[in-house]
């Protein structure tokens, strides 16, 4: 039971104040600016605009200095202003088909029909600390490349297709005839849907979701993954502009997509093959992209046949407690007062513990008796 | 920009629908369009819809191509005015510069007045923007294709595969 408690404001608000005073820092120390923290700490930005269900890389840069790089408090902070301001509508899918490629890779096809670009990734770095940033060294491999005015196809060929070419994996039709769930608006049901999960799983704790990927692979519901396709970049947003009854393009989003397939037998009826897993998220998130791809290739068990036995295969307990705002607000309320719950329950203590003692002391006199 | 191409009136405008001016315009940085609107004739407008701040929720396809979800949100301003002579310019800009949605909808009416009198004016600034768009991506591609990689396997007897 929370009971509200009266008290206190004078402290809260020297509170308040320590917090800035703390954020600051060393006052000899040049203060962090919001446009640094977005340019330079772009994979926390990135983060928190997913968990945060808003991109707006200045606004997260924003979060992440006020919660002074706590980034699940900045995440609390995106979701708490994303509730204050209406929304105009909803985009067309993002066509990743388009995108302006930065990194793509397959693991499966090594030969993918336009090619593999490592793009920027720590996958092939020695993990070693760099001293020379220390030094404030610009990073050698930061400088810009020089122009070049080649007039090549601006766009590389990125169609997926290759994943399904040999049918042996599942495929993916479009299909507009069901509303798609918000759960923004409406709660989760259960069972869910595919977009109810997909959408969760987006806002969901990189952590959570990575720990449940894990758990998957070391045998707590296996379905082992091949990663089809990872690719990072460029998509443009279309929306339909109301006021004129046209299609216009609004920006453009960084995106991670990730494609893993995943060898099922399932049920007698169907055809053994490849089944998907997918995960779409802002900004670059691959360990992410692919935590939420395995995770929901995982909760897609039923339509499978496969028996929901582990965590990661039950919908209910990972799209219930996915969500760090959710979680982080459960969890922390816990340092909040609780006096009264605490009496009460202390009181109930005392009656168990009267209980007890009088049971234990006619049980020592029993045996008295009986000796 | 020196290098602005110089179209004959009816390539310019033939270059691009309102749809890709929008876009465009969304898409260019709003110091660039502020670059262009410096040296642009002032047109006389009224506002129908101020800039106003909200957001709109992006959709996916689940693997790409499948059925539809909705990822997360993006802010947006948007806002729609009136020129003096009659043409309603629109604009939805990602972000919340109320500064580049208003430009934006300026350079929507006045491209669709362009396009009655046969200036080129606006039109030349949007080829401007429509080239460093342009070069902005192939900075981007040339960046990927340095980072090209051919995995290759090699089988017991040494030969590649």
């Amino acid at each position: 039971m929370i009971t509200s408690i009266k008290g206190g404001e004078k402290a809260i608000d020297a509170s308040h104040q320590l917090l800035s005073k703390r954020r600051r820092g060393d006052p000899n120390v040049a203060q962090l600016s919001v446009e640094q923290i977005r340019e330079q700490l772009s994979l926390a930005v990135d983060r928190v605009m997913n968990e945060g269900s808003l991109y707006d890389p200045t606004l997260a840069a924003l979060a992440i200095k006020q919660a002074e790089g706590d980034l699940i408090e900045a995440i609390y902070l995106l979701r708490a202003y994303r509730s204050t301001i209406p929304r105009f509508g909803f985009t067309l899918p993002l066509d990743t088909a388009s995108m302006i490629v930065r990194r793509r890779i397959s693991t499966t096809h090594k030969d993918v029909p336009g090619g593999q670009f490592l793009g920027p990734t720590y996958d092939y770095t020695h993990r070693l600390i760099d001293f020379a940033l220390l030094d404030g060294c610009d990073d050698e491999d930061g400088l810009p490349l020089p122009d070049s005015d080649q007039v090549e196809d601006l766009h590389l060929h990125h169609d997926a297709g290759f994943i399904s070419r040999t049918g042996l994996v599942e495929e993916e039709l479009p299909d507009d005839s069901q509303e798609v769930a918000d759960i923004t608006r409406s709660p989760l049901t259960f069972p869910s849907t595919r977009d109810q999960r997909l959408q969760n799983l987006v806002r969901g704790d990189e952590g959570f979701l990575m720990a449940l990927c894990y758990s998957t692979m070391r045998g707590y519901g296996r379905n082992h993954p091949y990663v089809a396709e990872m690719r990072h970049g460029d998509v443009s947003v279309v929306m339909e502009i109301p006021e004129i009854d046209l299609e216009a393009g609004i920006g453009t989003v960084q995106i991670t997509e990730c494609r893993t397939i995943h060898l099922t037998v399932g049920k007698s009826e169907t055809p053994p093959r490849y089944t998907r897993g997918y995960g779409l998220l802002f900004g670059h998130s691959e360990r992410k992209a692919l935590s939420v791809a395995v995770v929901d290739r995982a909760l897609r068990g039923a339509e499978f046949g496969e028996e929901r036995r582990y965590p990661a295969q039950d919908e209910e307990f990972v799209l219930s407690h996915s969500d760090s705002v959710a979680a982080s607000g459960l969890v922390q309320h816990l340092k909040l007062p609780h006096y009264v719950d605490f009496q009460a329950e202390q009181q109930l203590l005392r009656r168990l513990r009267e209980d007890y003692d009088k049971r234990a002391s006619e049980a020592l006199a029993k045996e008295n008796d009986d000796a | 920009m020196s290098d602005t191409p110089v179209l004959p009136a009816t390539d310019c405008h033939a270059a691009a629908s309102r749809p890709q001016w929008m876009t465009l315009l969304a898409e260019t940085p709003p110091a660039e369009i502020e670059r262009h609107w410096k040296v642009l004739p002032r047109p006389t407008f009224t506002w129908i819809r101020r800039p106003e701040l909200g957001s709109a929720m992006v959709r996916g396809r689940a693997s790409g191509t499948g059925a539809q979800f909705n990822l997360g949100d993006v802010t947006v301003t948007r806002c729609t005015l009136q020129l003096s002579t009659g043409e309603i310019g629109v604009s939805y800009v990602m972000g919340r510069n109320k500064r580049h949605a208003a430009l934006s909808a300026l350079f929507d009416a006045m491209l669709q007045r362009e396009k009655s009198t046969g200036e080129t004016i606006v039109c030349g600034a949007i080829a401007a923007m429509m080239e460093l768009r342009d070069r902005r991506r192939r900075q981007i591609l040339d960046d990927t294709r340095s980072s090209k990689v051919d995995f290759t396997m090699l089988s017991p007897g040494g030969a590649e595969q």
